[in-house]
């Protein structure tokens, strides 16, 4: 383990950026962790503060520091308020990969990061496997959802209501997909990301469908990689670089005239931390970029570029609410598009109260604090139920998981769905 | 006292889960929202109602332990900056509203209540709370009473101390003290909340506190005018106040200002205008549409070059915005901001700003002036960096400066952000040393043991 003195070095390389917060703790109003605990530890002004002071040696805590980090949902809502725009979510980025470059990545996260993740091939067969075997864990427990829970005590799952793998993952309906430009004169490559792949390939199928609809040609290779939020978010730079390398090859010798996908996190990761957290060779990074540029989600593409008119007639069916991911709203600023795909979804839409809020579900926040993550999400769950609807759509497959659990467990009769499969279904 | 020693004395008080003392949780609470270095508190606690926020005071008492009271830590003063090896009060475990009185017209509350939830529960009721301060979204009343918070509504509505009717405190003894009550009309005793307004933690801490509420103004009309000159705008500013007129924001935006928002947002404001008045009058319909047109006319006469006045509530969010837009669109520019509040006799603006100017050529500093034009409380905004030590010092001078023109117009060291640790070395300039000594005595007579928020604004040893 490298000294504090180190340490601090290391973060002083942050101090430009951590010296623009001006603690005026107008984050305090929108942080979903600190809304739950009130501690200032726990909201953006306060962590910003532990490692200026670590950064000047006016604190001598790194384990205590390191601890606070990891209470972050990353949902940025504090980042879009920011009134003196400080750059937090690179920074907390940048934290975590100097703490874990301190402390060593954990062994069980190396071993799922270094040796899963950072090798599709493995991490597609074993999820395979295991979804053969899952009925004899877990039981279904909401049909309309379609989520189970442990049948035994299960340290791993807790008293959680997930949505189990897939028994036929997306790469087995699609196991690659090459069709030329249609009457759109369009061309997209597609990423569908692993929780589509592997737990909602209805999304992808979804996609697909959309996109065969409006005459878009479709690229979507085999042997796509994980985006690379999970292990950048826990600090592992090394594997996020080795994924993005894995990806960019995949990519990079075909044309088309976006890259496309139905994942809020999958797209800003891509188009936002590729270019930004990449740090291995210029010529990959040059690609990374590239990449980024071209990328959308899937209904800011079909709205923005394919130009899909909403269908302004009164409909008299069921009613949808939308939940923004905050990786659409507040990494990308993406909110009319989904809003205006669903209401051509033939539902009526309704707004829900505080749709931005984050559903408290953050990645690994909600393996580390599930608790704290229940607490938000029951908050959201109140919310969707209030709205009357029959349907909540998002358009973030990690979102759905977490809005699941939380409906589920309060038997809430309302349906979890991706914009993308409403809009495909009324096609 | 040893770390073990002062966790033994509050855990059985407050609970074990309400108690902080690694160095990590004491280092998130030795600052606030002031441009100040901070100060390691010994521990941090969390008392979640008054029987045991009274205990805690006493323990402190007992224990000739400083105690700083803290609520949303957004002071800009250092009011909430604690004594090294003292205790943090936290008061964010005690946010019940416990009344709002539709028929007297009043509203009780535990000192944790952030103000922006308070204004809009009370609106749910029909009913108005108008302070309104910059960080009301995360302040606490109890903190915007101990620091008598201002905001944008001054001139018409006044400021906190004006709707506080009556608390209850805790003396150092762990004492329950009430002061003022339920009635308009209250003479009984000495005029304790008057005290206590304002008083910056230094006297008691706050248990509830009893605010009056006021019918909202049915309708409301903003304005943006532009002028070419800094002095038409402030003779404008004067004028509509000698026309009898009073309207419920009254606020000005220097050149420097405009242009950095238009920068910031690209929302239309006319880069070459040397200030901008933004103008909005409240109350009954007929009242509005007269006094919007008066002032219209006012500003006309006052050389306001053009004039555009919001027709619907998007426009009128468009003008509100630009205001709002002011201190974070300066902030971005530099990554210090150091926001001052030092307030003259409104007559007196024109001469302000002439002298806001001098200084910043004369040290070279970058000042972006906004602010309450209508009630004299600008807010000049130096942008710097703190890390550079050589234009610090240039900064701490002008700061200096700037004090002593405020004073030299009849002004005073701050309008509303507070003496905290700050600006407490300045205030003999303004009030002379025989009202410091009254101060002292005071506080010397109720805190023997100095234990309530030392070193701000009150001194022992003032000299």
């Amino acid at each position: 383990m490298a000294d504090i003195h180190k340490l601090a070095t290391l973060f002083k390389e942050l101090d430009d950026e951590l010296v623009n917060c001006m603690r005026c703790g107008m984050c305090q109003a929108v942080c979903p962790v600190f809304g739950q605990t009130g501690k200032e530890t726990d909201v953006t002004r306060g962590k910003i503060a532990l490692l200026d002071g670590l950064a000047n040696h006016l604190l001598q805590d790194p384990d205590g520091v390191n601890a606070t980090l990891s209470r972050c949902l990353m949902c940025g809502t504090c980042e879009a308020n920011c009134p003196s725009g400080v750059n937090i979510m690179n920074i907390f980025l940048k934290a975590r990969a100097i703490m874990t470059g301190y402390y060593g990545l954990p062994p069980i996260k190396k071993a799922i990061f270094r040796g899963l993740l950072a090798n599709p091939r493995l991490f597609n067969s074993l999820t395979a496997i295991s979804s053969h075997f899952q009925s004899l864990f877990t039981k279904k427990v909401d049909e309309l959802l379609g989520s189970s829970c442990a049948r035994f005590n299960n340290p791993v799952i807790g008293d959680r209501h997930f949505n189990t793998l897939a028994t036929k993952p997306f790469r087995r309906i699609y196991p690659k997909i090459d069709t030329p430009a249609g009457h759109s004169g369009l061309r997209v490559a597609l990423y569908p990301g692993c929780v589509v792949d592997k737990m909602f390939p209805s999304i992808g199928t979804a996609t697909v469908k959309a996109l065969q609809h409006h005459g878009v040609g479709i690229f979507m290779p085999s042997g796509q990689a994980c985006c690379g939020i999970p292990v950048l978010s826990s600090g592992d730079r090394q594997t996020f670089n080795e994924l993005v390398e894995q990806n960019v090859a995949r990519f990079r010798n075909d044309r088309f005239d976006y890259l496309v996908t139905p994942c809020a996190s999958c797209t800003a990761t891509i188009k936002e931390l590729w270019p930004k957290m990449y740090d291995g060779g210029q010529d990959i990074q040059t690609l990374a970029e590239e990449l980024a540029n071209k990328t959308m989600d899937i209904s800011q593409f079909l709205i923005d570029v394919i130009g899909v008119q909403v269908d302004d007639r009164e409909a008299a069916g069921e009613s949808v609410t939308y939940h923004d991911p905050c990786h659409l709203k507040n990494s990308l600023k993406i909110s009319e598009q989904p809003r205006k795909l669903l209401q051509s979804s033939g539902k009526q839409f309704v707004e829900m109260a505080d749709a931005a809020t984050c559903c408290g579900c953050g990645g690994t926040f909600n393996v580390h604090h599930y608790e704290m993550s229940k607490k938000i999400g029951t908050k959201k769950a109140e919310n969707i139920v209030a709205s009357k609807a029959t349907t909540v759509a998002t358009s973030c497959p990690a979102c759905m998981m977490q809005i699941t659990d939380m409906l589920s467990r309060r038997n809430a009769g309302i349906s979890v769905k991706h914009v993308i499969e409403l809009y495909s279904d009324n096609l | 006292m040893s770390k073990n020693n002062i966790e033994k004395l509050f855990k059985p008080v407050v609970g074990e889960d309400n108690v902080m003392t690694s160095e990590t949780d004491r280092y998130a609470y030795s600052y606030d929202a002031a441009v100040l270095d901070g100060e390691m508190p010994a521990i941090v606690v969390r008392p979640e109602n008054s029987e045991t926020l009274g205990e805690v005071v006493k323990l402190c008492n007992d224990n000739g332990l400083p105690l700083t009271v803290r609520g949303g830590g957004t002071n800009l003063s250092g009011g909430t900056i604690p004594k090294p090896g003292g205790v943090v009060v936290l008061t964010n475990s005690m946010t019940k509203i416990l009344e709002i009185n539709e028929e007297d017209l009043y509203a009780v509350v535990e000192p944790g209540v952030v103000t922006a939830q308070l204004a809009a529960q009370v609106a749910s009721s029909g009913l108005f709370y108008p302070p309104d301060p910059g960080s009301q979204t995360v302040s606490t009343i109890g903190g915007n009473v101990a620091e008598n918070a201002g905001g944008l509504r001054g001139l018409k509505y006044g400021v906190t101390k004006d709707y506080v009717m009556g608390l209850e405190f805790f003396d150092t003894g762990g004492n329950l003290v009430k002061a003022g009550g339920k009635t308009v009309k209250c003479v009984t005793g000495l005029n304790l909340s008057g005290l206590m307004v304002g008083s910056e933690g230094t006297l008691g801490v706050f248990n509830k506190i009893i605010l009056k509420l006021i019918p909202p103004p049915q309708a409301a009309k903003s304005m943006l005018a532009i002028f070419d000159s800094v002095k038409a705008a402030s003779e404008a500013v004067a004028a509509i106040i000698a026309g009898k007129i009073l309207p419920a924001t009254l606020e000005m935006m220097d050149n420097f200002t405009i242009r950095t928002v238009e920068n910031f947002r690209r929302a239309g404001l006319p880069t070459d205008a040397a200030a901008l008045l933004l103008i909005e009058v409240d109350g009954h319909p007929a009242q509005v549409a007269d006094d919007a047109a008066r002032v219209e006319t006012i500003c006309r006469e006052n050389d306001a070059r053009e004039l555009r006045v919001a027709s619907d509530q998007h426009e009128r969010n468009a003008i509100w915005q630009a205001r709002r837009d002011a201190l974070p669109a300066l902030a971005k520019l530099k990554p210090t901001c150091v926001l001052e509040d030092a307030t003259v006799p409104r007559s007196k603006i024109p001469a302000m700003i002439e002298a806001l100017e001098l200084i910043s050529k004369k040290y070279q500093l970058t000042i972006g002036t906004f602010g309450h034009a209508g009630d004299g409380n600008l807010h000049p905004t130096i942008l710097t960096d703190k890390r550079d030590k050589k234009e610090w010092e240039k900064v701490e001078n002008a700061i200096d400066e700037i004090f002593d023109c405020a004073l030299g117009l009849d002004g005073t060291l701050s309008g509303e952000h507070g003496i905290g640790m700050a600006k407490a070395k300045f205030m003999v300039r303004e009030v002379g040393k025989a009202s410091l000594d009254y101060a002292t005595r005071i506080k010397a007579a109720v805190d023997p043991k100095n234990i309530l928020n030392p070193e701000k604004m009150v001194r022992r040893n003032n000299g």
